[in-house]
């Protein structure tokens, strides 16, 4: 997750949308003696570079009991090394005009800088000292345990649809450590010290185990100068493989979760389905998965939105979502939120019922080539933006995937045809192991007001005189 | 969700000036004049425009009908059923959108090249004869009814509610732009019609552009696109509001474990020659992100939060200076306590040199990052309309970030934050 405000983007499918395509991001790629991946993606929209570097190391590396040390280092990396003091290396980056951040998720977790093109040095200097020469030390580790804490506070524990999805996601891997939040358990979180973060700053924070994507007004022959100079003396390190996983036992029955909060007000509906990805087994089906959800709640003309929302007006909204990009198998999600005065039960029903229609029918060859046309199209609009080329690389290269798979998207996509989108559609709407989530409101409450939605329960003047 | 109610406008600044990005300013034979910096690299074009008058003319009972009418823009037109029209729009990947600020009705068309004439047909039609036929109406009002509901759950919204309500009164500025559950189903297709063929208007239109079009081009695409809607609109009749001058803390219990803080104090206008020393002065206080004194006092030194920021406000009729965050209950008071103590400290003793030659470093040095991609340009140019400003603006706005003095910034910090003003909403269960 994100090191401040920003959008989860564990298993969120945005991917879809910015992804590359044929031949359009033309990156120059190429390894260091350290075995530091590097990707470069010109772009001379603006003046401007991206530099990203992405680790092959996430929530779902953690050992039991120590959830959330992967977002936690995250945070710490930010608090200095032996030649920068703590907070310093963002007050460099923000003098010189610059943004940066980080986040993380199950499989990586990754840094970065967008910055004017000619202070590009700059900020590799900036990053490469921190790959090895991280300093930490209970006073500014021990504060910023709390600042994890509070984060989780203000995602997870005052959003309802946010535990929903956390309960749903923790019900659909017994065994896989998807299932446990990045961000982490708050009672094991509490318990990460300062130790365990340098073991796991040595045991990951290696070129071995990294990938620098440098994006943006620059050259590859540049990019490789600097490079050289700032990462290339870094000790190697041992590269982790991450290929012993616990995986997922096959589980029968039907599994739920229902959450009444007495915040909600709006009830809403999750199925979260596993699915195969990129690099788990059932990998050929990756890509008409892609296909399938695109149909199914892609927007106000797919089968969802037309038949739940338009013709049966059962609900007000739907998607379907779809992740490609994970080490082992993830999730197929389907999402939807009743009208008002609709039974969760008959939503889910009709649901069910257009599912199965699906399942037995077939999408139809006019669906297919539709969505795969929007989606081979969509790949032209990510190359209008500087980050863009830089996002996609990293991805691909921390889950499984390499250069040439990022740049064939939208040719496999084109090739995808109605036989393995069937397939595809088989496989996780009827055999797959999936989770249904409900989010109710208060038992008993049936009739919603909002006439006085947000009557203070005091209001006091003068200033300060909090109750 | 706390940043929702905080989107400074966040200092346009300056660059290095380069032909490639100086503006050209193109008039259509129909004499619609627009903005454009001219890219061919990528095959996509992105519009940005806007009309004056925006969610802040909800008649009273008929909370949230502008929003609501812009639900319904790109659900029909024409000869074009919902579906159809839909259907034309995704499936040559076109993004239209008319969306409700307070202020203003604002439009934005982004299309690959080999799209664009559809994607202006299907604009022009959506602009000149939306349908709001009552299929997609009903279709529309079920959505904004549980997007109201959903947001009752949410915090963030409720503190935004509590704070509007407080720093706004009676003012329009004051109402949801949602609307209520009440005054959404009070709203009809007729009613919003009639708002639209007032509002949309060629006399109030500002348009930007950005990508790959050249100027001989984009004239006669401009008319085609605006050349079919009326010469004039009625005057906007809003009051302007100032924020109250005696601050007050309010307390929105919530069984939460962690309490939102949301507070506004009077801002300047950005029209006011002070904007730029006030806009330096908030970058040192809390809009710098990781390097802001809010940041480094509340997070980085006592953990206390995830996220605390401040950031300038500036509308058509009110400007405002807010400052959020969120800490747990037993830290609430610690942190508002913390809030306003960087307050005065700031208003006694103002910001040191070092601070301020940061903030202008930051300020001038960042302009090229709101110029990557083409809706960022066209949506930087049509800022740059609205807020008055030349079109050789980006060429001089290095030099009037750095002729703000010390003192200027000292002056304006000593104005604005007095924490005796403050409005403070707190939303969760906070304790003493």
């Amino acid at each position: 997750m994100k090191r401040r405000f920003g959008a989860l983007l564990a298993g969120v499918s945005l991917f879809a949308a910015t992804a590359a395509s044929a031949k359009v991001f033309e990156p120059t790629s190429f390894t260091l003696k350290n075995g530091l991946r590097v990707v470069v993606v010109e772009n001379h929209l603006a003046p401007v570079v991206t530099q990203m570097v992405w680790y092959k190391c996430g929530a779902a590396d953690e050992a039991p009991g120590k959830s959330g040390i992967a977002h936690f280092l995250e945070h710490l990396m930010f608090k200095g090394t032996k030649t920068v003091p703590p907070g310093e290396l963002s007050k460099i980056v923000g003098r010189n005009g610059g943004t940066d951040n980080a986040f993380t998720a199950w499989d990586y977790t990754a840094y970065y800088q967008t910055i004017a093109a000619d202070r590009l040095e700059m900020v590799m200097k900036l990053e490469s000292d921190r790959m090895s020469n991280l300093v930490l030390t209970d006073p500014v580790v021990l504060p910023e345990r709390d600042v994890i804490v509070e984060e989780r506070r203000q995602r997870i524990d005052t959003n309802p649809q946010a535990q929903l999805a956390e309960a749903v996601n923790a019900e659909l891997f017994a065994n896989h450590h998807y299932g446990i939040p990045i961000i982490g358990w708050r009672q094991e979180m509490m318990q990460l010290t300062r130790q365990d973060a340098v073991d796991w700053y040595k045991k990951w924070y290696r070129p071995a185990n990294a990938v620098l994507v440098i994006a943006g007004d620059v050259t590859p022959a540049a990019v490789r100068t600097l490079a050289e100079k700032y990462y290339g003396n870094i000790p190697a390190g041992q590269p982790q493989l991450r290929n012993n996983r616990p995986q997922e036992p096959e589980l029968p029955g039907e599994r739920r979760v229902v959450l009444r909060d007495a915040q909600v007000r709006q009830p809403s509906l999750v199925r979260e389905i596993q699915a195969p990805s990129y690099a788990s087994d059932g990998k050929e089906h990756a890509y008409a998965l892609q296909v399938l959800a695109d149909l199914l709640g892609g927007g106000s003309t797919s089968r969802l939105y037309r038949s739940l929302v338009v013709e049966q007006k059962l609900a007000t909204a739907v998607s379907a979502d779809y992740t490609p990009e994970s080490l082992d198998r993830f999730a197929f999600a389907l999402s939807a939120q009743p009208a008002q005065g609709v039974a969760i039960d008959k939503l889910e029903a009709a649901l069910d019922a257009e599912l199965a229609k699906l399942v037995k029918e077939g999408a139809t060859a006019e669906e297919i080539s539709d969505s795969k046309k929007r989606l081979v199209d969509s790949a032209i609009l990510a190359r209008d933006g500087v980050t863009g080329g830089a996002y996609a690389f990293g991805l691909a290269l921390t889950t499984g995937q390499t250069v040439e798979d990022v740049e064939a998207w939208p040719d496999r996509i084109a090739k995808v045809e109605k036989p393995m989108v069937d397939a595809a559609t088989i496989l996780v709407l009827t055999k797959n192991a999936n989770v249904t989530g409900w989010l109710l409101p208060p038992e008993g409450l049936t009739a919603v007001s909002d006439s006085t939605p947000v009557a203070p329960s005091q209001s006091e003047g003068p200033a300060g005189a909090i109750r | 969700m706390i940043r929702a109610i905080l989107f400074a406008l966040v200092a346009l600044v300056s660059l290095q000036a380069r032909a490639a990005t100086d503006p050209q300013r193109v008039v259509s034979p129909g004499g619609i004049e627009a903005w454009l910096i001219e890219d061919h690299k990528v095959p996509v074009l992105s519009l940005r425009w806007s009309f004056l008058g925006g969610w802040a003319l909800d008649p009273a009972g008929k909370e949230g009908l502008v929003e609501f009418a812009c639900t319904l823009m790109d659900e029909g037109a024409g000869d074009l059923d919902s579906q159809t029209f839909q259907k034309k729009l995704a499936d040559a990947n076109i993004a239209f959108g008319i969306s409700p600020e307070r202020d203003r009705l604002s439009g934005s068309l982004k299309v690959l090249t080999q799209s664009r004439d559809l994607g202006v047909e299907l604009a022009a039609l959506a602009l000149t004869k939306p349908r709001f036929d009552e299929d997609a109406v009903e279709r529309m009002r079920a959505a904004t009814l549980s997007n109201i509901q959903a947001e009752l759950a949410k915090p963030g919204w409720i503190a935004g509610r509590a704070l509007a309500e407080a720093i706004y009164g009676n003012h329009p500025y004051a109402h949801p732009q949602r609307g209520t559950l009440a005054s959404v189903k009070t709203i009809t297709g007729a009613d919003m019609k009639a708002f639209m063929s007032q509002r949309l208007a060629r006399d109030t239109l500002m348009v930007a552009v950005a990508g790959d079009i050249d100027a001989k081009t984009l004239g006669p695409l401009l008319d085609k696109l605006f050349g079919g809607l009326p010469a004039t609109s009625p005057k906007v009749d809003i009051a302007d509001v100032q924020l109250p001058t005696q601050g007050k803390t309010i307390v929105v219990e919530r069984p939460i474990p962690q309490t939102i803080v949301v507070s506004a104090t009077q801002g300047v206008r950005r029209s006011d020659p002070q904007w730029y020393a006030a806009s330096l002065m908030n970058y040192v206080l809390g809009g710098g992100s990781f390097n802001s004194r809010l940041m480094e006092e509340i997070r980085d030194k006592r953990g206390l939060t995830y996220g605390v920021s401040s950031g300038l406000a500036s509308y058509e009729h009110a400007a405002s200076l807010q400052a959020s965050g969120a800490t747990k209950n037993q830290t609430a008071q610690q942190f508002v306590d913390l809030l306003k103590e960087e307050f005065k400290k700031m208003a006694d003793r103002g910001v040191t040199q070092k601070e301020l030659d940061e903030a202008k470093a930051y300020q001038t040095g960042s302009l090229p990052l709101s110029m990557t991609s083409t809706d960022k340009i066209a949506a930087l140019l049509l800022q740059l309309r609205q807020d008055n400003l030349g079109i050789d603006y980006l060429k001089k706005r290095n030099a009037m970030i750095n002729a703000v003095t010390l003192a200027e910034v000292n002056a304006v910090a000593k104005k604005l934050l007095d924490p005796a003003k403050l409005t403070v909403v707190m939303v969760g269960k906070p304790t003493q």
